[in-house]
C-alpha cells in the first residue's frame, strides 16, 4: 500500500550498540568491510555499499570539562528532492510508491555519477556487482509492511519508523521537550533541507559536527549548470571570435 | 567556505583520458571547420588534417567510458530506458546531455572524415560545399566546442568539493581543449609540408587559446577562494607546475620565434600541460 515513510533518529537515545548496523547487514546480506580499529568506538567508518547503517561516535568537550559522545545511527536521508536522482543518467535511481529513493540494481551501470552527487556520503560503488549501492529504506520489507531491519531492531527506539508526518509530529514533540528540560543546543536536522527528508535526526550540535551540510550548503548538483555553461558559452564565443579573427589574416607573421 | 561530506565517485584515468582527447577532438573538429570557412585555398590541407585527427580521436572516447562503467554491458542504459525502451534524455544532468552530444558529434566527425579521407587519398572534390555544407561545419563546430567544454560542466553539476564550487571549469576546459587542438594541429603541420601562411596562422591562433585558457585558470582559482588550498599538496602543486609550464612557455616561444624547433617544443609542452590540467583537477578534488 502506498504511503510516504519516514526515520525519525533521535541521536539523544542512541546507545551505540550498533544493532541496527548489523540488523541491516544480516537483513540486506551484506559482507561490510574488515573492521578498521582506530583511536576510537567507530569500526565501521562511513556509509557505503556495505554500510548503510553507521553509528557515528564523535567526541565532545562537556561545558563542565569532560569528554562525552555525540552518538547517531547514520542513514540514506532519501531526500524529496535527491541529488543522486536528478544526475543519475539511466533513471536507475526511483522515488518508490513509499516515496523512498531506490536504487534499481537491474538498471544501475556503474556509471558513479550519483555518488558524486550525494552530500551525504551515502552511496558506495560496489565492486563485486558493478553497482552503485546504498540504503533501499527495506524497500522489500515495507512491501510485506514490515518494520525496516535497523528500526525494528534498534533496542532504545532511538531510530523510529512510520509515516513521515507522523514522524515530524513526534520529532517536534521531542525537540520541545527536550529544550523544555533546557537543552538549548537541541535541534531538528531534515525538516527543511532538499525539501524535506525522509529521515529526520534529532541533534545537540550543529548539523556539520555529525558530516551533515548545513541548511545553506544542502545544495542540489543541477545549481551549477547555467553558470558553467555560461562560462563555457563565453569562453566558447571569445575563441570562436580569436580564431575567425586569426585564419582570415591571409599569411601575416606568426 | 562550502562544507562537504560526499565521497568521491573513483572517476579516474579512463575519464582523464576521455575528457583529454575530447577536449582535443572536439577543439581540432571547430579549429578545422572555421579554418575551412574562413580561411583560403592554402590552408585547405590543415583543415583536412584536423577532420582526418578528430574522427579517430573521438572513436576512443565511448570505449573509454564504457570501460569505466561498472556493468560496461549496460552502456545504452544511457540512452535508452531499459524498463520502458523509451529514449532517456535529462537535460540537467550533463552525463546524459553528454552522451547524446558525443553520439550526434560523432556522426558529424565521420562525415567530415569521410569526406577529408577522401580528398586526400583519392583527390576526390569535397562534398560539403555550398550554403549546406557550411551550416553542416557550424553545427558539426558548436557539438565540437560543447563536447570540449561540457566535461568539466559534468564535474561542476554535484556536490565534489573544488568541482562544484567553481562557475569556471567549463569554460577553463574548453579554452584548454582548443589550446591542446591547436597544438596539436601545429604538430602535425610542422612535421610534414604545408604552406607557411597556414603554420603562421595556427600559431597566432595557439596563442589566442593560450591566453584564454590562462586568463580561465585565474578565473577558476578566484572563483574557488579558501577551497583552492585543496591544491596546496606537494603532488597536486608539481602537477600545476606542468600545466602552467604548458600555459606559459608556450606563449613565451610564440612571442618570441616563429621558427620550426621552438613551435614544436611550444606544441609539446602545450598538449602534456592540457593532460595535466585534467589529471589534477580530476583527481586532486577526490582525494
Amino acid at each position: 500500500m502506498a504511503r510516504t515513510v519516514g526515520f525519525f533518529t533521535d541521536t539523544t537515545l542512541c546507545i551505540g550498540c550498533k544493532a541496527c548496523e548489523v540488523a541491516c547487514k544480516e537483513w540486506n546480506q551484506l559482507p561490510g568491510h574488515a573492521p578498521a580499529f582506530g583511536d576510537g568506538y567507530d569500526n565501521t567508518g562511513q556509509l557505503d555499499e556495505q554500510n548503510w547503517r553507521h553509528v557515528q561516535f564523535h567526541e565532545r568537550t562537556t561545558p563542565k570539562g569532560g569528554v562525552a559522545w555525540n552518538m547517531m545511527s547514520d542513514v540514506c536521508k532519501h531526500c524529496t528532492q535527491a541529488s543522486c536522482m536528478e544526475v543519475c543518467p539511466t533513471n536507475a535511481i526511483i522515488k518508490t510508491e513509499f516515496d523512498t529513493v531506490y536504487i534499481q540494481p537491474s538498471v544501475c551501470n556503474g556509471c558513479r555519477d550519483c555518488i558524486a552527487a550525494c552530500p551525504y556520503h551515502v552511496i558506495g560503488f560496489d565492486e563485486a556487482s558493478g553497482l552503485a549501492r546504498k540504503c533501499t529504506f527495506c524497500y522489500d520489507r515495507l512491501q510485506a509492511n514490515l518494520l525496516p531491519a535497523c528500526a525494528k531492531a534498534c533496542p532504545t527506539e532511538s531510530i523510529k519508523f512510520g509515516d513521515l508526518g507522523t514522524m515530524r509530529e513526534i520529532a517536534g514533540a521531542r525537540l520541545n521537550q527536550l529544550r523544555g528540560q533546557g537543552m538549548a543546543e537541541a535541534r531538528l536536522y531534515g525538516d527543511k533541507e532538499y525539501g524535506g527528508l525522509h529521515a529526520l535526526f534529532l541533534l545537540t550540535d550543529k548539523p556539520e559536527a555529525y558530516g551533515l551540510p548545513n541548511a545553506e550548503n544542502a545544495v542540489l548538483p543541477s545549481r551549477n549548470n547555467i553558470r558553467n555553461y555560461l562560462g563555457s558559452v563565453v569562453t566558447a564565443a571569445i575563441g570562436v571570435v580569436g580564431a575567425v579573427f586569426a585564419f582570415r589574416e591571409r599569411g601575416g607573421k606568426g | 567556505m562550502p562544507q562537504h561530506f560526499v565521497a568521491p565517485p573513483q572517476w579516474e584515468w579512463y575519464i582523464v583520458w576521455y575528457f583529454f582527447l575530447g577536449g582535443l577532438a572536439g577543439g581540432a573538429y571547430a579549429l578545422g571547420a572555421i579554418l575551412r570557412l574562413m580561411g583560403d585555398q592554402r590552408d585547405a590541407p590543415v583543415s583536412r588534417i584536423a577532420f582526418l585527427l578528430t574522427f579517430p580521436l573521438l572513436a576512443i572516447c565511448p570505449i573509454l567510458l564504457t570501460l569505466d562503467l561498472g556493468r560496461p554491458l549496460r552502456f545504452w542504459h544511457m540512452m535508452i530506458d531499459s524498463r520502458t525502451f523509451t529514449l532517456n534524455f535529462k537535460y540537467w544532468s550533463p552525463m546524459s546531455v553528454g552522451v547524446w552530444v558525443l553520439l550526434v558529434f560523432s556522426l558529424f566527425a565521420l562525415i567530415s572524415f569521410l569526406e577529408a579521407f577522401g580528398t586526400w587519398r583519392s583527390g576526390k572534390a569535397p562534398f560539403l560545399t555550398g550554403g549546406l555544407g557550411r551550416l553542416f561545419m557550424i553545427v558539426g563546430a558548436f557539438f565540437g566546442l560543447f563536447l570540449a567544454g561540457y566535461t568539466g560542466v559534468l564535474l561542476s553539476v554535484s556536490n565534489q568539493p573544488v568541482w562544484s564550487d567553481t562557475w569556471a571549469l567549463g569554460g577553463l576546459f574548453l579554452a584548454s581543449g582548443l589550446s591542446v587542438a591547436a597544438a596539436a594541429l601545429t604538430l602535425m603541420t610542422r612535421l610534414g609540408r604545408h604552406e607557411a601562411s597556414a603554420e603562421a596562422k595556427l600559431t597566432r591562433v595557439d596563442r589566442y587559446f593560450t591566453v584564454l585558457e590562462l586568463v580561465l585558470l585565474v578565473a577558476f582559482f578566484v572563483s574557488l577562494g579558501a577551497v583552492g588550498s585543496q591544491f596546496l599538496q606537494p603532488r597536486w602543486l608539481a602537477l600545476w607546475v606542468v600545466v602552467l609550464i604548458g600555459i606559459l612557455v608556450p606563449l613565451g616561444l610564440h612571442l618570441a620565434s616563429a621558427r620550426r624547433t621552438p613551435a614544436l617544443l611550444a606544441a609539446v609542452l602545450t598538449l602534456v600541460g592540457g593532460l595535466a590540467l585534467r589529471i589534477v583537477v580530476v583527481f586532486g578534488a577526490q582525494m
